[in-house]
């Protein structure tokens, strides 16, 4: 019995009609890739990508130089150096980030008080050199104002569970 | 004694004691802000409560004296639930501003809360704002941040001796001020930080530089007096950030003067980090070997006795030594550490240190001071005699003072007369300050360098003995005889005999053309116009100061930040610090660079390690091997220093006019150059 339904089969081609059969069913059912550098999926607003330094509506850097962020990384990826500036506030003259040490754990944005270093939803920052990914405090800050709609706005979803 | 129980554990404390230092016996930590060992009792921050069994409520520890059988808790309900609220009261209105604030980190209040607070805030209301006050360039106010706990009150009025600061009103709108606009005239400002439980008076020149988490603690000593305090330098990469003082009750209790404390930042300007050598009048830049090679072409055929060498006052005792051996084995000796030309009879080491020990002061009954301004030149050992001036009492403790009056000494003290003629109206009882001298018990004399920089300082040196033998302050079990010092390498000096040799010049002799080749240790207080043209000079130093201006070669040495090295203080004290940041660029420290000139002369001197050196320290002179203690030496039998010349009536002079710029650290220090400029020259900044 065995022996006559495999070799039936086999000369009916069963398994090769099965596959084409899977075949055509997804052939009508919507797609699940993107064409990805035109497409994107969707993220979550807690998605932890590059970081950058934020600012108040006003202009002024929010980061206040207290060094939280560096004592919590636990990859010690971030540098801070800090003095007052003219005119008595404490700020930083140097805020660097060594984005090939970083483990994108994102507790220096947990560690933050005033929500300065945030991850945000880039994560398309490949470089073609390892110099590149030494960010200072210009590179962070540039970040902060080209993404600043969209990390306020990611902050805003995720806030009613902090 | 009182026996007392804390938490069921039986502890006997001295009558008197409060019922926090009983807890402290039991080893129970009882929270605190307005408490502090050194300063009166206020108890007003209420953090201390405990529980006393029979008693109706809680009471504060701190100022709660102790009875026989008492029975103390320290961990019931009822006291967690009272910390709890007084830290809440506490925190009312205290900005929530840690992440900006320099306390932050090292924090009495952050910690307490942390410990003993509740763990939300149930307070909505506004807080209030007070306006920061201007106590001068080096403490830094945030007064919001203060919860009025008084303790720099009680310091500046008790320890400092300068009454400036107070409270003024009462309640949520109390103010700790200084009632006008002025910077604190005190040696001692810098201390007001460390005693702040908060962040409202924080270091002005470290200002946001770091987090107390960054900083790598190294034990060190304090150079810029001869008192030898115990401090740790914090000091993050290459930088050394601050130096604050550590507990050693025999010397600085904890206290820092604000040159050792505020100097630190001359550490990294000025710096000589290579060798250089005078080509054609112009000092050019060469490799160590260059510079041996000229040091070595310009002594060849040099005799001995025309080759000198002068140590300065920042050098540890291991270069010292190892200079003198240079010039020992290049058959000079002219050799000397006091390039301020002071005079000591060495035959004795109780005739050129401070007898008494500092600690001693506070057992001594009467106090006479020839020639010297301890406040300037020692402010942590001037805080002893006011301790001791406050703990005995009015007129129990009387100070007279022979010298120029001077600032407020900071204690009650009379200006018997100006010049050494006062000293034999003491000695034949005519002046009536002999008679107070001789009723005291345990009389003290302290002899500054204002008299032993004189012509008639040997003379001066006997006479004063010869009062102190004469009122008693020289006995068995007390030696009332102090040499007070101001440099921090003279007694090292002095101890392993930096002195000329027989038939040597002394510093002046040598810089008024008595050599040829002159060595300058770290030497540059003195003109350097003093020294004669024709002279080579090598100078071996940290600093670009005015001596490297003059030298021929310069030889790039250590701070004491960048080496190990050993340091006696003025009371004979030997003190070793350790190595807290690499020197810069090609400098070396000061003994291995003459160890490696030795080998270039021919003449190697036999010692490879800093453990060789210091066991060859140890042979030359016994006293080192004991580190940190010091033995107590009867000196009732002693002869007395020798004599010799007349007294001349000349007043006695200040040693500096400018407490803030004493040695090349702090006058390459833009800190103490503010100083200078705000504390001993007012008058340019009221014109600018």
């Amino acid at each position: 019995m065995g022996t006559l339904d495999r070799t039936i089969r086999s000369f009916l081609l069963a398994e090769l009609v099965a596959g084409l059969g899977a075949t055509l069913r997804a052939f009508f059912k919507p797609k699940v890739t993107i064409n990805y550098p035109f497409e994107k999926g969707p993220l979550s607003p807690r998605f932890r990508g590059e970081h950058a330094l934020r600012r108040y509506p006003n202009g002024e850097e929010r980061c206040i130089a207290c060094k939280l962020c560096e004592a919590t990384c636990p990859a010690e990826a971030i540098t801070i150096e800090s003095e007052p500036r003219d005119d008595g506030s404490r700020r930083t003259t140097r805020y660097d980030i060594d984005m090939t040490k970083c483990i994108y754990c994102g507790l220096c944005e947990e560690a933050c008080p005033v929500d300065a270093i945030v991850e945000g939803p880039n994560y398309e920052f490949a470089t073609e050199t390892r110099e590149e990914l030494m960010y200072n405090k210009d590179k962070l800050l540039a970040n902060g104002d080209r993404w600043e709609s969209v990390l306020a706005r990611r902050l805003e979803l995720d806030a009613p569970y902090r | 004694m009182v026996k007392v129980t804390v938490d069921g554990i039986v502890v006997d404390v001295p009558n008197g004691s409060s019922a926090l230092q009983a807890c402290e016996a039991a080893g129970k930590e009882i929270p605190r802000f307005c408490f502090h060992e050194r300063l009166s009792v206020a108890g007003n921050c209420r953090m201390c409560l405990v529980q006393v069994v029979r008693a109706p409520k809680p009471v504060a520890s701190c100022g709660f004296p102790v009875a026989e059988g008492m029975e103390i808790l320290t961990d019931t309900e009822i006291v967690r639930k009272a910390r709890r609220a007084v830290m809440e009261f506490l925190l009312i209105n205290h900005p929530l501003d840690c992440p900006i604030c320099d306390q932050g980190g090292e924090c009495d209040l952050q910690d307490q809360a942390f410990g003993y607070g509740a763990d939300h805030s149930r307070y909505q209301e506004a807080k209030r704002a007070v306006k920061d006050k201007y106590l001068g360039p080096l403490v830094k106010t945030v007064m919001t941040r203060c919860i009025q706990c008084t303790r720099c009150i009680r310091f500046a009025t008790e320890i400092a001796g300068v009454p400036e600061l107070g409270a003024v009103s009462r309640g949520e709108t109390m103010e700790v001020t200084n009632y006008v606009e002025k910077a604190l005239t005190s040696e001692l400002s810098g201390n007001l930080i460390d005693i702040c439980p908060v962040g409202a008076l924080t270091s002005k020149p470290y200002a946001f530089t770091a987090r107390p988490w960054e900083l790598k603690r190294t034990d060190s000593i304090d150079v810029s007096d001869a008192v030898g305090a115990n401090i740790s330098l914090h000091v993050r990469g290459s930088a050394v950030l601050r130096a604050v003082p550590r507990v050693n009750d025999a010397v600085n209790e904890e206290w820092l003067a604000d040159k050792g404390r505020f100097s630190v930042d001359g550490l990294k300007h000025r710096r000589l980090d290579r060798p250089w050598v005078r080509v054609h009048g112009k000092l050019q830049a060469v490799s160590w070997q260059d510079a041996f090679v000229a040091i070595g072409r310009r002594l060849d055929g040099v005799p001995g006795d025309r080759i000198g060498a002068i140590a300065g006052d920042l050098c540890d005792a291991e270069s010292l030594l190892a200079l003198k051996d240079l010039m020992t084995a290049l058959g000079s000796p002219n050799v000397d550490c006091r390039q301020d030309g002071a005079e000591y009879d060495m035959s004795h080491r109780a005739y050129y240190t401070f007898g008494t020990t500092i600690a001693g002061i506070e057992d001594a009954d009467a106090l006479l001071i020839v020639g010297a301004i301890p406040r300037q030149e020692a402010p942590v050992l001037n805080a002893r005699i006011r301790k001791r001036f406050l703990s005995a009492g009015r007129g129990g403790f009387p100070i007279g003072l022979i010298g120029a009056p001077t600032a407020d000494p900071t204690y009650k003290a009379e200006v018997l007369g100006e010049g050494p003629d006062v000293m034999a109206a003491l000695r034949d009882g005519t002046h009536p300050f002999a008679e107070t001298l001789k009723a005291a018990k345990k009389p003290m004399i302290i002899v500054g360098h204002g008299a032993l920089t004189r012509p008639d300082a040997r003379a001066i040196l006997a006479s004063t003995w010869a009062l102190a033998v004469e009122a008693g302050a020289i006995a068995a079990g007390w030696n009332g005889f102090n040499i007070l010092h101001r440099a921090a390498s003279r007694v090292a000096g002095l101890d392993l005999g930096l002195v000329p040799g027989k038939g040597g010049r002394s510093a002046a002799g040598m810089m008024s053309g008595g050599v040829d080749v002159l060595w300058l240790l770290g030497a540059d207080e003195f003109h350097t116009a003093q020294i004669g043209p024709q002279t080579f000079v090598i100078y071996q130093g940290h600093h670009g100061d005015a001596a490297a201006a003059r030298a021929d070669v310069i030889l790039p040495g250590a701070t004491y930040a960048e080496k190990s090295g050993t340091y006696v203080n003025t009371e004979g004290r030997v003190q070793r610090s350790f190595r807290a940041v690499m020197p810069p660029g090609d400098a070396r420290e000061d003994w291995r660079i003459l160890r490696a000139f030795s080998e270039v002369v021919g003449h190697t001197l036999p010692y490879d390690t800093v453990e060789v050196l210091r066991e060859r320290l140890a042979t030359v002179n016994p006293v080192f091997r004991v580190i940190g203690g010091l033995d107590a030496v009867d000196v009732s039998a002693l002869p007395g220093p020798a004599g010799g010349g007349a007294v001349s009536p000349a007043p006695f002079r200040p040693v500096f006019d400018d407490y803030y710029q004493t040695d090349p650290i702090c006058r390459a220090s833009p800190t103490m150059g503010e100083c200078s400029r705000i504390y001993v020259h007012p008058r340019t900044v009221a014109a600018e």
